[in-house]
């Protein structure tokens, strides 16, 4: 018997792993690879980033309850907007009911899975829950901060929603742009 | 600070240790410590975790967030960036975090901190300094000593360890009131007397933190009695539980056991209610999920018709009963108990009964002995009669070998916050329930020491008025002393409580928060971080968090405190040629924490220390001194200490391989027959339609003395949540979000309904020593023989008040994980 052998187990980790299959079959949508950015930034310390505007989809086209993937504010930043069909906190759109969140988890960076049935972001590592009708407020958890948001616009001439900036830190950055 | 980025520690940040204030698992985390106009750089050589965060970082890389970061000022007003995170290092945590210790950060030197002592003039709160707080809290002390003694000293004491003690604090409270004021009117933060959560499985000699986390990984089954520890344990819960049920831990096992079946571990819950914990593990392995949903308080009848059971079924280790206990024949007669009344009494129908105990006591092939685990907390301890239900649990766990040092067993309080316990013995060894004795209008000080009672306790709004009463009577006194010398304030204090039924009440603590209704003098004190603490876990893991900055003000450590109090005393007594009294108030000669920590943790069981110390540490805990713990960081010891070996520290894993913690070294049995509720508690249970449920709310930590001051803390519970059944909620008009008030013949509160489908009619849950919205105000003053309270057994009516308040800020989704 070895009583004193310390071999961390790390099943949280496995079980993101494992779980991450399921992932993109249960959500219906692709999860966006962690794609390394490695270019040089100098620290910023001003007010605001610099983020960049992108638009997301037209809003005729987004069906409520169902997530749309997108990327920002860059390639290795997976995020999902969804159309709720009532108004909901920072919400645009033509019915102020379109929202759009970081799926990485703030605890330890798993993507959350949105769950349509209570219309909540999960994540699998951790189990902490996000309401995406509450601006990403965690609902049970051990996340530090409620699931970044991202800001959107919309533009009536052209029915488009785009992200703007995000309010929170993405889970893993130092700053939200790299 | 943006809220979408955070300033990097420079490679030659200050680098400490510490260990989360919070819950009883006590992760470890690094304090780094850098100048305000300094920052890291994003290459893994520019920064000091030596994380290259020029690209997006993988799960799992580090956890650093807005809430682990502020900027603190020194007292030369030297301003510095702190960011604290999770040790991956850290054998508990191994770089996981709760949402509570992810906060630390966010709740040192607040605004809103008692920064010196503050007096109240009869309508106000004014700053003051050490030399007149001490001249007026010593003056009044000494006193009511000199004319009344010392019963009519009254503490509500914190104890024990994390932000809320630490041996160097609790030793130094201690000895000020134990041994100086010799005051028996003493009790604990959270009991009304000075008393043990664990008096019946102390007395089988079975001391409650008894095994290490690892065990829980290699347990065949773990029985979770009245315990939540997905929010209230959580890194306990997903480090070493999780594992064994996701079945990442059978090599381990195989390793640990060689030759003996092992497989996936399950996983028992014994509670009314079905929490968070028990989702997450439903969601993670459905088939090693058991939940006994008890009739709530039927736990004795639960445990006794499992023993009768298992002693018949014959899966017992009847070597182990004749070689290592006594009392197994009496206990099996008094506990006697047939599964069919098991059944009805606890409502858990037979069948799942024999699958419980197959799955924790049925030997395995080869009629090798189940190990399981049992780990229990405030179902139990707040529970109907923590005593018999100890004594029961007991009684099965020890028949089955399920204690004793058996690697994969133990039976263990699983905690609330960390442990520190080092102080003389109480002086007269009495239990006196100091809220009754408060009511009745005896005592006449009260010093509140980093507790938050009128959220915290039971009867609370009878204890509240009438110390709010009590205490009005030398407001008033101090309204008309205004103007006048100290010593004419403390006379007028004195007429106030010697002859006019007045209590002088003095709150010391770290925020004014609700105690600063009742006080006349608040005293600051400061918590980890600001002065270097020693506590241990729930595995008796002793570690030193090191202070990395000044407290506010002129904040100081409770045992600092204890001894400005001891020798202002002692000065006094002096100075009256009073030798033998000033002689009380001996030993106090402390410049730091550290020398409290020598003077108590370090001396137990040595000679001529001037009487008897009881402390965790035991009699080996002089081998441990600040600078060997310093270097064994996050990981620490196990307590006890068995030696120093080439300057490390060598701890205990498990506990009672050879001896139990008897005189005879034997576990005793102890008979245990159900006898239903307390009376008071029976009389609210046939009056009133709902069972009142308490407990913790994962994000929040106890009495929310932090959260109060905590903007995003008070968005997600600005209110008690009261989790109620659908059908319940559609009777009486209630909607989640609504504020509803719950009433009985002990009082009122209110609370925010949060409806919970999973929720059993007739029963809600209501979040415990919440600033709003306060449960104690409807429970009894029912409490076992010991004088340990139930918390969680009470009956009231619930009825609408508001309707929609938090409905637009508030999430009321299910906190149940469901994948």
């Amino acid at each position: 018997m070895t009583q004193d052998s310390n071999q961390p187990a790390q099943p949280a980790r496995r079980e993101f792993f494992k779980m991450g299959g399921a992932i993109t079959a249960g959500a219906g949508v692709a999860v966006v690879g962690l794609a390394p950015a490695t270019a040089e930034a100098a620290v910023d310390t001003s007010a605001t980033l610099p983020y960049k505007p992108k638009t997301i989809a037209r809003v005729k086209t987004m069906k409520v309850n169902q997530p749309v993937a997108f990327n920002y504010p860059d390639a290795a930043s997976p995020c999902q907007a969804v159309k709720m069909g009532t108004p909901v906190p920072g919400g645009v759109g033509p019915d102020n009911d379109i929202v759009a969140y970081s799926i990485l988890c703030t605890h330890q960076g798993c993507p959350t899975v949105y769950d349509s049935n209570d219309r909540c972001f999960k994540c699998p590592c951790h189990y902490s829950i996000f309401d995406a009708e509450k601006a990403g407020q965690m609902v049970c958890g051990q996340a530090p901060t409620k699931l970044p948001q991202i800001v959107l616009e919309y533009d009536a001439k052209t029915d488009m929603i785009a992200a703007v900036a995000v309010n929170g830190l993405i889970y893993g950055r130092q700053a939200n742009v790299l | 600070m943006a809220n979408d980025r955070i300033v990097l520690p420079p490679v030659n940040a200050q680098k400490t240790n510490m260990s989360c204030h919070f819950c009883i698992v006590g992760c470890g985390y690094h304090v780094y410590k850098w100048p305000e106009n300094q920052e890291g750089g994003k290459a893994p050589h520019q920064n000091a975790l030596g994380l290259d965060f020029r690209k997006q970082l993988p799960p799992f890389s580090t956890i650093v967030s807005p809430t682990q970061q502020t900027v603190v000022s020194d007292k030369s007003g030297r301003r510095y960036n702190i960011l604290i995170v999770p040790d991956k290092e850290c054998v508990v945590n191994q770089g996981g975090a709760s949402v509570r210790g992810l906060h630390m950060a966010s709740y040192i030197q607040k605004e809103s901190r008692l920064k010196h002592p503050r007096i109240h003039t009869g309508d106000q709160w004014l700053d003051t300094d050490w030399n007149q707080a001490l001249a007026i809290y010593a003056g009044v002390t000494k006193k009511v000593l000199d004319n009344k003694g010392p019963r009519e000293l009254g503490f509500v004491l914190f104890d024990h360890g994390g932000a809320g003690g630490g041996f160097e604090n609790t030793w130094g409270s201690g000895k000020l009131v134990f041994t100086g004021l010799q005051a028996p009117m003493t009790r604990i933060h959270n009991r009304q007397a000075y008393n043990s959560e664990c008096h019946a499985t102390r007395e089988m000699g079975i001391m409650e933190l008894n095994n290490s986390y690892e065990d829980a990984e290699v347990a065949d089954c773990i029985m979770a009695i009245g315990v939540n520890p997905y929010e209230t344990q959580t890194n306990y819960f997903l480090m070493h539980w999780l594992p064994n049920v996701q079945g990442t831990t059978i090599d381990k096992k195989k390793e640990w056991f060689p030759g003996e079946e092992v497989g996936e571990g399950r996983v028992i819950f014994v509670d009314p209610r079905k929490t968070a914990s028990i989702a997450v593990c439903e969601a993670t392995a459905p088939d090693r999920v058991l939940h006994l949903d008890i009739e709530p308080g039927t736990d004795v009848a639960l445990f006794n018709g499992l023993f009768t059971y298992v002693v018949d079924q014959g899966w017992i280790d009847r070597d182990f009963i004749a070689k290592r206990t006594k009392g197994f024949d009496e206990a099996v007669k008094a506990n006697r108990m047939s599964l069919e009344e098991c059944s009805k009494i606890t409502g858990v129908s037979v069948e799942k009964l024999k699958q419980a105990a197959e799955w924790a006591y049925k030997p395995k092939a080869g009629g090798k002995l189940k190990r399981t685990m049992h780990g229990y907390e405030k179902g139990i301890i707040w529970g109907n009669d923590n005593y018999a239900i100890q004594s029961s649990l007991l009684d099965l766990v020890i028949a089955t070998h399920n204690v004793g040092g058996r690697r994969g067993t133990g039976c263990v309080r699983m905690g609330g916050h960390q442990e520190g316990y080092a102080r003389p013995p109480h002086p007269t060894g009495e239990k006196i329930y100091l809220d009754q004795e408060i009511i009745a209008g005896k005592g006449q000080t009260l010093t509140f020491w980093g507790v938050s009672t009128f959220q915290t306790t039971c009867n609370a709004e009878n204890f509240r008025n009438t110390v709010l009463r009590r205490s009005e009577i030398v407001k008033e006194a101090l309204r008309k002393a205004r103007g006048g010398t100290t010593a004419q304030i403390v006379d007028a204090i004195y007429d106030a409580i010697a002859n006019k039924g007045g209590l002088f009440v003095t709150s010391i603590n770290l925020y004014p928060h609700i105690m600063e209704d009742a006080a006349h003098l608040m005293l600051p004190a400061v918590h980890p971080g600001e002065m270097n603490l020693t506590s241990m876990n729930g595995e008796r893991r002793l570690r030193l968090s090191e202070r990395f900055m000044d407290p506010p003000g002129t904040a100081k450590p409770d045992c600092l405190i204890a001894a400005d109090i001891a020798n202002t005393l002692k000065a006094m007594y002096e100075k009256e040629g009073n030798a033998k009294m000033a002689a009380r108030f001996k030993g106090f000669n402390w410049k730091t924490e550290e020398d409290a920590f020598n003077d108590g943790f370090r001396l137990m069981g040595k000679d001529d220390v001037g009487g008897v110390i009881h402390s965790q540490g035991g009699d080996t805990g002089h081998l441990a001194t600040y600078e060997l713990l310093r270097k064994a960081g996050n990981n620490g010891v196990q307590l006890p200490i068995k030696e120093v070996k080439n300057g490390k520290l060598i701890g205990t894993e498990i506990l009672y391989t050879e001896k139990f913690d008897t005189p005879d070294g034997l576990a005793h049995f102890k008979p245990s027959p159900w006898k239903g509720f307390f009376k008071p508690v029976e009389a609210q249970r046939a009056k009133y339609r709902f069972w009142i449920n308490s407990g913790r709310v994962n994000e929040a930590w106890q009495s929310m003395y932090h959260d109060y001051y905590n903007p995003n803390m008070r968005e997600r519970w600005p209110m008690a949540p009261v989790e109620i059944n659908p059908e319940d909620a559609r009777d009486l008009g209630i909607a989640s979000g609504d504020i509803v008030e719950l009433y009985n013949d002990y009082g009122s509160t209110y609370g925010m309904a949060y409806i919970v489908p999973e929720a059993k009619r007739g029963q809600v849950f209501m979040q415990f020593g919440h600033f709003n919205g306060i449960q104690g105000d409807v429970t009894t003053e029912a409490v076992d023989r010991n004088v340990v309270p139930d918390y969680k057994h009470t009956w009231a009516n619930i009825r609408k008040v508001a309707s929609g308040t938090y409905k637009a800020t508030v999430s009321f989704k299910s906190r149940h994980y469901k994948a």
